[in-house]
C-alpha cells in the first residue's frame, strides 16, 4: 500500500471512530447502548410527543403601566414645585406595534412656568422627551433608547417569569425562547411529553398580581356611590378598587377606597404554599413575605389594628378583613376551590407577576402515540428506500456498487454523529433533509461511476479512467452542492423553526457527502487498483 | 449492466410536445388555483384548528360533524384517514376547522372540541376518569388515594413510574386502550391495581393523537415568511449559477424550478390536498433535486463548449443531455424509489410531504431536459439573430453591448 493511501485510510478510520463515539459512546452492555443512543439523539417534539405554545407578549401593557405610574409621579412632582396644570392624562398604546408611542399629555401649564416644567421633567423623568404642542399643552414620549431598554427588560422579565412557572410545574425539560429574531415579542414555549396543555396554559397566563392595600373607606355598592359619599372628589393619594364582578373568586363584591400605593406587592412574596383550610376539605394558600416587606408590614399592621386591609389579586378584591393584631411576615388567602387551585395560586405567587399580558397565538400538540408511529413509519420507509437503492446500485454497478453502499452508510453515520455533537434536534423536516441528502449522495456516486464508464469506453486504461472520472465529476458535484448550500444558508437565515431544521441537516449531509463520495470512495478505488497484479478490467 | 450506452435521442427536436404538456399542466394547475381561490393552505398558514382523533370504532363522518357543529363556529371538515400501516382498518379521523379560531377563542378551541366529542361519543362516564384522554398528572392524582385505600400504597416515584408504564402501553397501541383488562400485561399492574383502575377509570371511545391550534395572525405571518424565504433562496441560487456559468443559465434553471413548483402546487390544488409547513419542506426538497438535475446538464454543456465540440449550440445541448441521460435516469429512478417508499410506508403525517416529492422528482427531472435546456437554445438563437441584424451598425456603444451578449451566450468559442 502506498504511504499516501495508508494515511488516507487512517484518517477515514479515525473519522468513523469519532462519529460512532458521538452516537453511542463506549457502551459496555446492550442497555447502555440504548441509553447512550437516547441521550445523544435529540428528537423534536413532533417525533417524541409534546406541545409547542407560541405566545405574544403584549408589551403595551408594560408601557402603559409605566406611563400611568409616571403620570401620577409627575402630578405630585409638579404640585410640589408649584407648577400648575389643568390636566395630566395618559394616551395609552392600544396595540403592540404602537407600544413605544405611549404618551403623557399635560394640559394647561401657564407659559411663565414652562421653564420650571422643563427642569422637573429633565431632572426626575429623564427617560421622557417633552415636546410642546402649543403655548400651554405638552406631550411626553419615551426616548427611543430608553424604550428599547424597557422593551428588552419587559421581554426578559416575562421569559424569566414563565421559566419559573414552568419549572415549578415540574416540567424540567421545558424551554422558553424567542421564536424569531425579527418578531421579538413572540415567545416559543416547548413542553416535551405534555399531551394536554390546558392547565399549563392557564397557569402561564395568570398574572397573579397580589397587592395588599390600606383601606380608607368602604365597602360601597358601586363606584358612583363611592364618589357620592366622598363629595365627588377622592381624597389625595387614594383610589377606588373592586366592583361588582361575576367572578366567583372575588367574594367581596364591594368597592373600596384605598391608598394609591399598596403596602405589599407581588415581588415582596418570598414563599407560598397550599395548606388545609379550617373547614375540612377546604384549601388555602399561605404566603411568606421577604424581610424588607415583613418589616413594613409588621409596622403597618401594628399601628392599624381595628382597621381593614384589602387583599387584591389581579385587580379583584378577594377579601377586606379587619386587622386583629400585628402580623409579621405571613398571610393566608382563603377559600381555593380545590387543592389544585390552591397549589396553582401558590405557584403563581412564587413565580411572580408577568410584567405584561400574554396572548396565545399557536398551540401544537403531538401525542406520544403519534410521535411513536411517525418514528416507526419513517424508519420503515427509510430502511425500505435505502435497501432498494443499495440493491439497485449493486446490480447496476456490480463491485463499484459496494463502494457506493459503503459511502452511503458512512454518510448516514457522519450525519447522525454531527447532529449529536451539535446537540441538534431531529424533526420531521430534518428527516426531509436526510432524504434529500441520501438522494444527492446517490447522485454523486452515479455521476462519478458514469464518468468512469465513459472514460473506459473512450479507451482509457483503468487507472487514468478512474482518476479522470473522479476529477471531472468533482466539478459537477461541487456546483450542485454549493448551489444547495447557498439556498440552505438563505433558509437558515430567514426561515423559522421547521425550515431551519431542514437546512441544518441538509448542509451537514452535503458536507459529509463530499467527503464520503469523493474522498472515501476514491480511496477505496485506489486501494483496489494498487494491488501488485495490475488490474485490467474494472467491475463497474 | 448498462441501460443507456451512447444514446443519441433527439430530445430538443421533440421538445414542443413536451413544452405543450408542461404548459397544459401549468395551465390546469393555475386554473384549479383560480377556481378554488388560491391554494388550499393548511391551518399552519390560515389559522384554525386541526385534530387527529383515533376512535375505537369510527362513527360516520356526518355524526362527528353534527356533534361539533354547535361547539365550534364556522365550517368543520371531517376526513377519514386510511393508513396503509398497522393491523386492521384505521379508525382515525382528521378534524379541521378553518377560520374558526380568533384571538378570543384560541384558548378554548381544543377543549371545546374535546368536550363536544365527549358529549356525543362518551356519554356515560359515571364520574370516572377517561384513561384514553388522561394525562400523567391526572392519572396520578386519581389513583393515589384509592390505591392507598386498597392497601396498595405507592410512593410518588413508584406511582409515577407505574403511570408512565401504563401511558407507554397506551402510546404503543395508537393511543387507545380498548379494555382495562389489557393493562394486566403491564409491569406493576397487579390484580389489586387493576381493580382500582377499574373503579376509577373507564375506556373512552377516542383518543386525541395530535392537536394544532393556530391563531389568525401567526398564520398570515408564516405564509408570508415561507413565500419570502423560497423566493430569496431561488434568487440566491440564480446569482450563484450566474456567477459559475452565465446569467442566462441561472435564469433558465430558476424558471425550470419555478415551473416544477407551480405544477406541484397546482396538483395539490387539483387533488384538494392542503399545503402546510411540511409540504413547504417538501417543496424545498424538490427545488433542491430539480436544481441539482439542471446543473448536472448545464455542467456538461459547459464542458462540451470548452472542449470545442463540433456542431451547432443546439446539437451540443442535445449531446450533453444524452451524455448525462444515464445518470439522470438512474439518479431520478433511485430517488423516486426513496420517495415512493416514503409515500407508501411513511404514514399519515408524511403523506403530503411524500406526495410532493413523488410529483416533484418526476417533474424536476423532465424540466431540466425540456424546460431549462430549450431556454438556453432560445436565448442563443435570439442573440444570434440580433447580432446578424446589428452588424451594419457602427455605433461603438451598441456594438460593445452586442459583443457582451454574444460572449454571454457563447462563452467558449470566443474565449479560446
Amino acid at each position: 500500500m502506498k504511504r499516501n493511501l495508508r494515511f488516507k485510510f487512517i484518517f477515514i478510520v479515525v473519522v468513523i471512530l469519532v462519529c460512532i463515539y458521538g452516537i453511542i459512546g463506549v457502551p459496555t452492555s446492550k442497555a447502555q447502548l440504548v441509553a447512550n443512543w437516547n441521550k445523544n439523539i435529540h428528537l423534536g417534539l413532533d417525533l417524541r410527543g409534546g406541545t409547542y405554545l407560541v405566545v405574544r407578549v403584549d408589551q403595551q401593557d408594560a408601557f402603559n403601566a409605566q406611563a400611568n405610574a409616571d403620570a401620577d409621579r409627575l402630578k405630585q412632582a409638579l404640585t410640589k414645585s408649584g407648577v400648575t396644570f389643568s390636566d395630566i392624562t395618559v394616551d395609552e398604546a392600544k396595540t403592540l406595534a404602537t407600544a413605544t408611542k405611549v404618551a403623557i399629555v399635560i394640559k394647561g401649564v401657564p407659559a411663565t412656568q414652562a421653564g420650571m416644567l422643563r427642569s422637573v421633567v429633565n431632572d426626575q423623568f429623564s427617560q421622557w422627551l417633552l415636546t410642546p404642542q402649543n403655548a400651554t399643552d405638552y406631550r411626553m414620549t419615551i426616548k427611543p433608547t430608553d424604550a428599547l431598554t424597557m422593551w428588552s427588560n419587559v421581554l426578559s422579565l416575562t421569559k424569566n417569569t414563565l421559566d419559573k412557572k414552568i419549572n415549578a410545574l415540574g416540567l424540567s425539560e421545558a424551554t422558553v425562547q424567542q421564536r424569531r429574531e425579527d418578531a421579538d415579542s413572540e415567545l416559543l414555549i416547548s413542553l416535551p411529553n405534555v399531551d394536554d396543555p390546558g392547565r399549563v396554559k392557564q397557569i402561564l397566563q395568570t398574572a397573579a398580581k397580589l397587592e395588599l392595600y390600606d383601606v380608607r373607606g368602604g365597602p360601597y355598592a358601586s363606584r358612583e356611590d363611592a364618589l357620592a359619599q366622598n363629595n365627588g372628589v377622592l381624597p389625595p393619594g387614594t383610589k377606588l378598587i373592586g366592583g361588582p364582578t361575576t367572578d366567583s373568586t372575588a367574594r367581596s363584591g364591594g368597592v373600596y377606597l384605598v391608598t394609591s400605593n399598596p403596602i405589599v406587592r407581588g415581588p415582596d412574596i418570598r414563599d407560598a404554599r397550599p395548606e388545609q383550610g379550617q373547614m375540612p376539605g377546604s384549601w388555602d394558600t399561605a404566603f411568606v413575605l421577604s424581610q424588607d416587606a415583613a418589616k413594613r408590614f409588621s409596622a403597618y399592621t401594628g399601628s392599624h389594628i381595628g382597621q381593614r386591609l384589602a387583599i387584591v389579586l389581579d385587580g379583584k378584591v378577594l377579601e377586606a378583613p379587619v386587622i386583629k393584631g400585628q402580623i409579621s411576615d405571613n398571610g393566608v388567602i382563603e377559600g381555593a376551590a380545590s387543592q389544585q387551585d390552591a397549589n396553582d395560586l401558590a405557584l403563581n405567587l412564587k413565580a411572580g407577576t408577568l410584567p405584561a399580558g400574554i396572548t396565545y397565538e399557536q398551540e401544537d400538540t403531538v401525542g406520544a402515540s403519534l410521535g411513536a408511529d411517525s418514528i416507526r413509519n419513517g424508519f420503515a420507509a427509510g430502511i425500505a428506500g435505502v435497501l432498494a437503492v443499495i440493491v439497485a446500485m449493486l446490480i447496476y454497478y456490480k463491485k463499484a456498487g459496494i463502494n457506493a453502499t459503503l459511502a452511503l452508510i458512512l454518510n448516514a453515520i457522519i450525519l447522525i454523529a454531527c447532529l449529536s455533537y451539535f446537540d441538534a434536534v431531529l424533526t420531521l423536516p430534518g428527516i426531509a433533509g436526510i432524504i434529500l441528502t441520501i438522494g444527492m449522495a446517490v447522485d454523486s456516486n452515479v455521476l462519478i461511476f458514469e464518468r468512469i464508464r465513459e472514460e473506459l469506453r473512450a479507451g482509457k486504461a483503468v487507472i487514468p479512467a478512474v482518476d479522470t472520472g473522479f476529477s471531472k465529476a468533482l466539478l459537477t458535484i461541487i456546483d450542485t452542492h454549493v448551489t444547495t448550500v447557498v439556498s440552505c444558508a438563505i433558509l437558515f437565515l430567514f426561515g423559522s423553526g421547521p425550515v431551519k431544521g431542514f437546512a441544518v441537516t441538509l448542509v451537514i449531509g452535503l458536507i459529509a457527502n463530499v467527503f464520503t463520495a469523493v474522498f472515501v470512495s476514491k480511496a477505496i478505488f485506489d486501494w483496489e487498483l494498487s494491488r501488485p497484479t495490475p488490474v485490467r478490467a474494472l467491475s463497474i | 449492466m448498462e441501460i443507456f450506452k451512447n444514446t443519441n435521442f433527439d430530445f430538443l427536436g421533440k421538445k414542443w410536445p413536451f413544452i405543450t404538456l408542461s404548459l397544459l399542466l401549468t395551465a390546469a394547475g393555475i386554473a384549479s388555483l383560480i377556481v378554488k381561490g388560491g391554494p388550499k393552505y393548511g391551518i399552519d398558514f390560515t389559522g384554525g384548528a386541526l385534530m387527529d382523533v383515533n376512535f375505537i370504532k369510527r362513527p360516520p363522518t356526518e355524526a362527528i360533524r353534527s356533534a361539533l357543529h354547535k361547539a365550534v363556529p364556522g365550517e368543520v371538515e371531517v376526513q377519514e384517514v386510511n393508513n396503509t400501516q398497522g393491523a386492521g382498518s384505521s379508525q382515525e379521523v382528521l378534524i379541521t376547522t378553518g377560520a374558526a379560531v380568533t384571538d378570543q377563542n384560541i384558548q378554548t378551541v381544543r377543549s371545546d372540541i374535546v368536550s363536544a366529542l365527549n358529549t356525543s361519543f362518551n356519554p356515560n362516564s359515571g364520574g370516572k376518569l377517561d384513561i384514553n384522554l388522561a394525562g400523567q398528572t391526572d392519572l396520578m392524582d386519581r389513583l393515589r388515594d384509592p390505591l392507598a385505600a386498597a392497601g396498595a400504597s405507592l410512593s410518588d416515584d413508584q406511582l409515577q413510574a407505574l403511570v408512565q408504564r401504563i401511558l407507554d402501553y397506551r402510546s404503543a397501541h395508537s393511543g387507545l386502550i380498548h379494555n382495562l383488562d389489557e393493562l394486566s400485561s403491564v409491569q406493576g399492574v397487579t390484580p389489586q391495581v387493576l381493580n382500582v383502575l377499574k373503579q376509577q377509570c373507564f375506556t373512552g371511545d377516542f383518543a386525541i393523537r395530535s392537536a394544532e391550534v393556530v391563531g389568525p395572525k401567526i398564520g398570515a405571518d408564516l405564509r408570508q415568511q415561507a413565500i419570502n424565504v423560497v423566493l430569496i433562496a431561488l434568487g440566491a441560487m440564480l446569482v450563484y449559477i450566474a456567477f459559475r456559468f452565465e446569467w442566462i443559465y441561472g435564469v433558465a434553471a430558476v424558471i425550470a424550478v419555478f415551473h416544477d413548483t407551480i405544477i406541484t402546487i397546482g396538483l395539490f390544488s387539483l387533488f384538494n390536498k392542503p399545503i402546510d409547513l411540511t409540504v413547504i419542506a417538501a417543496l424545498l426538497t424538490l427545488v433542491g433535486y430539480s436544481m441539482n438535475d439542471t446543473i448536472v446538464t448545464f455542467d456538461r454543456i459547459r464542458e462540451n463548449l470548452r472542449m470545442q465540440v463540433r456542431g451547432s449550440f443546439e446539437h451540443i445541448v442535445n449531446l450533453s443531455i444524452n451524455q448525462t441521460l444515464s445518470r439522470t435516469v438512474l439518479t431520478s429512478g433511485l430517488t423516486f424509489l426513496t420517495a415512493m417508499s416514503l409515500y407508501l410506508f411513511g404514514g399519515q403525517v408524511l403523506n403530503g410531504f411524500s406526495f410532493a416529492l413523488v410529483v416533484g422528482i418526476i417533474v424536476g427531472t423532465y424540466s431540466s431536459i425540456f424546460i431549462a435546456s430549450p431556454i438556453l437554445i432560445f436565448w442563443q438563437n435570439l442573440s444570434e439573430s440580433r447580432r446578424r441584424r446589428s452588424r451594419p451598425v457602427v455605433d461603438t456603444a451598441r456594438a460593445r453591448s452586442v459583443a457582451n451578449t454574444v460572449k454571454a451566450a457563447k462563452p467558449v468559442k470566443t474565449a479560446k
